[in-house]
């Protein structure tokens, strides 16, 4: 069976075209919209790849990944974090926040494939 | 202060300026060394063939030295080279500029406020970008729209074995998709043609209320008269401000209403007269504070007849909320003022009345005498600190006191010339000019 790849986003209609192109990829593909359990989800779901979404309702994605990082030891859990800004401020709050990639909404599914198979055989 | 008692004035700075002495000046023109000094101390007038003569052995316009050029402009010329310091421009020769191209010098100075208010208008329309909720959640929900649009599409486009229900599935999310982007691109385009293009407006409710006060001449008869409310004047006359301005305009006219009701109009010049603009002498006949003096003095100085005088009243942190100047001592139009002015050393002692003699920088003769004075503003709370508000009023002093000494005051730092200031808060980028 193929690897896992756990998707945080509140958006339903990008979750399904995302879940769509990783499945028929060959993924397993776990999907959570809120942002207030994320962290419990990911220890329980145990990823190969996780996909966060910054702006998600209840907790933004640097928090959740800032937690994760650093009070749950998950320092080897390959990260891509999605936003809607581009700005440098956001890269580098990301960056700083722990994450493996970083991703500007709109993406190509191509550019989305190609980041979470590079991030599971890194 | 009436131009023409400074043409003494201004020949004698021509004249120091271009090193000559005296007695050099008074043989060329043809009069004695006395006599000159008679008038460059204001004490003889002068006009018709002398006044040429001099102009001619100073090489200057004669209008330069009748009229001289308002120190607004000049300060305005000042502000202008100190955007470029590194054009060498001639600051020792800017009073010989505004006075011999005053409508040149007008242009630029015009020019580069203009500059200034549209380099705001940047500053404030990038920060509307960069901090307005509204329109980042917009943009973000459009974002978000346009992702699941591209995604969905290309899924479409790209896969020819896309089982049919999944196909289905797809075209209606991007349906849906689209109909939502439609909706919230409409939305914007709303919100943005909405944004009240006069609070976007280049100057800050303050500017805007001392604009209008300024072209009402600091004056108003419906509130002298009783015959308006402030809110119905606020109203009428505030019908282009913007709603924050409006607000400080109503609160500042029930300011005048009260005062007014406290030293009603005929009572206040009749005082203002026999007394002189003098708030620590008027207060106590009046029967008010000094600070009410003060307000009630910046309004009726003109309908009384006497010489134009300035009011600043600063907050405690030294912003000024009113500011009633005078032609030739400007108050700082944005950013801090000069801290020499005793405006702010009324702060430090609060209620306690503070007189002293100021001259403008770099203009040698010309004197004001200050009255400054700081209170508590609204109820005192037990065990708090009250926040105080300063006040000043400025009156031309009589050309008497012109030799005597007197605090030196600027605009801001930046465009003061003044050596050795200890008030001093950054370099000033002139040369020592006139």
């Amino acid at each position: 069976m193929g690897k896992r790849v756990l998707l945080v986003e509140d958006e339903p209609n990008i979750i399904e075209a995302i879940r769509f192109i990783l499945n028929r990829d060959g993924w397993r593909v776990h999907t959570h919209s809120d942002g207030r359990d994320a962290v419990n989800v990911v220890r329980q779901t145990r990823p190969d790849v996780l996909i966060l979404d910054v702006m998600l309702p209840g907790k933004s994605g640097y928090d959740i990944l800032r937690e994760l990082r650093t009070e749950f030891a998950e320092a080897e859990l390959p990260v891509l974090m999605l936003t809607a800004r581009g700005q440098m401020k956001d890269r580098e709050l990301a960056e700083r926040a722990g994450a493996s990639r970083f991703m500007t909404k709109p993406f190509s599914n191509a550019d989305m494939l190609e980041a979470v198979r590079s991030l599971a055989g890194a | 202060m009436a131009r023409d008692t400074l043409t003494g004035s201004r020949i004698r700075e021509r004249r120091i300026m271009g090193g000559l002495k005296q007695a050099d000046l008074a043989r060329r023109a043809g009069i004695s060394a006395s006599y000159l000094n008679l008038i460059e101390h204001n004490r003889r007038r002068i006009g018709g063939k002398l006044l040429l003569d001099i102009a001619e052995a100073l090489d200057v316009e004669p209008a330069m030295l009748a009229e001289g050029a308002e120190a607004t402009l000049i300060a305005g010329l000042r502000e202008a080279a100190s955007d470029l310091p590194q054009l060498d421009v001639e600051l020792d020769r800017i009073d010989e500029f505004a006075g011999r191209f005053p409508g040149w010098a007008e242009l630029l100075a015009e020019r580069h406020k203009r500059v200034m208010a549209l380099e705001r208008t940047v500053a404030a329309l990038t920060d509307r970008l960069t901090h307005d909720p509204h329109l980042a959640a917009r943009l973000h929900d459009m974002l978000t729209t346009v992702t699941a649009i591209r995604s969905t599409a290309s899924i479409l486009a790209d896969s020819d074995d896309i089982e049919p229900e999944w196909q289905a599935r797809f075209h209606r999310n991007i349906n849906e998709d689209s109909a939502r982007l439609a909706e919230t691109s409409q939305e914007l385009v709303r919100y943005l043609d909405a944004v009240d293009d006069r609070d976007a407006g280049t100057d800050s409710p303050q500017e805007e209320v001392d604009a209008l006060l300024a072209s009402h001449r600091f004056s108003f008869d419906e509130i002298e008269q009783g015959s308006a409310t402030p809110e119905d004047l606020a109203d009428r006359i505030g019908g282009e401000l913007s709603t924050v301005a409006r607000r400080l305009l109503r609160a500042m006219l029930e300011q005048s209403a009260a005062d007014t009701a406290a030293v009603p109009y005929e009572a206040g010049i009749a005082a203002l007269r026999s007394h002189g603009p003098d708030p620590f002498a008027l207060a106590p006949v009046w029967g008010c504070d000094p600070g009410l003096a003060m307000r009630r003095i910046a309004v009726l100085a003109d309908p009384a007849g006497l010489e134009p005088v300035g009011l600043a009243v600063c907050d405690a942190s030294g912003t000024l909320t009113y500011r009633q100047p005078l032609d030739s001592l400007p108050l700082a139009r944005f950013g801090a003022g000069c801290t020499m002015l005793p405006l702010y050393r009324a702060l430090s002692s609060p209620m306690l009345p503070i007189t002293t003699l100021v001259r403008p920088t770099g203009r040698i003769e010309e004197r004001f005498r200050a009255y400054a004075y700081a209170s508590p503003l609204g109820p005192l709370s037990a065990n708090m600190p009250p926040l105080l508000r300063a006040q000043m009023l400025i009156v031309p002093a009589p050309a008497a006191s012109s030799q005597d000494a007197a605090v030196e005051v600027g605009v801001s730092c930046r465009i003061c010339p003044r050596p050795g200031c200890p008030g001093r808060r950054e370099p000033s980028v002139l040369s020592r000019g006139l």
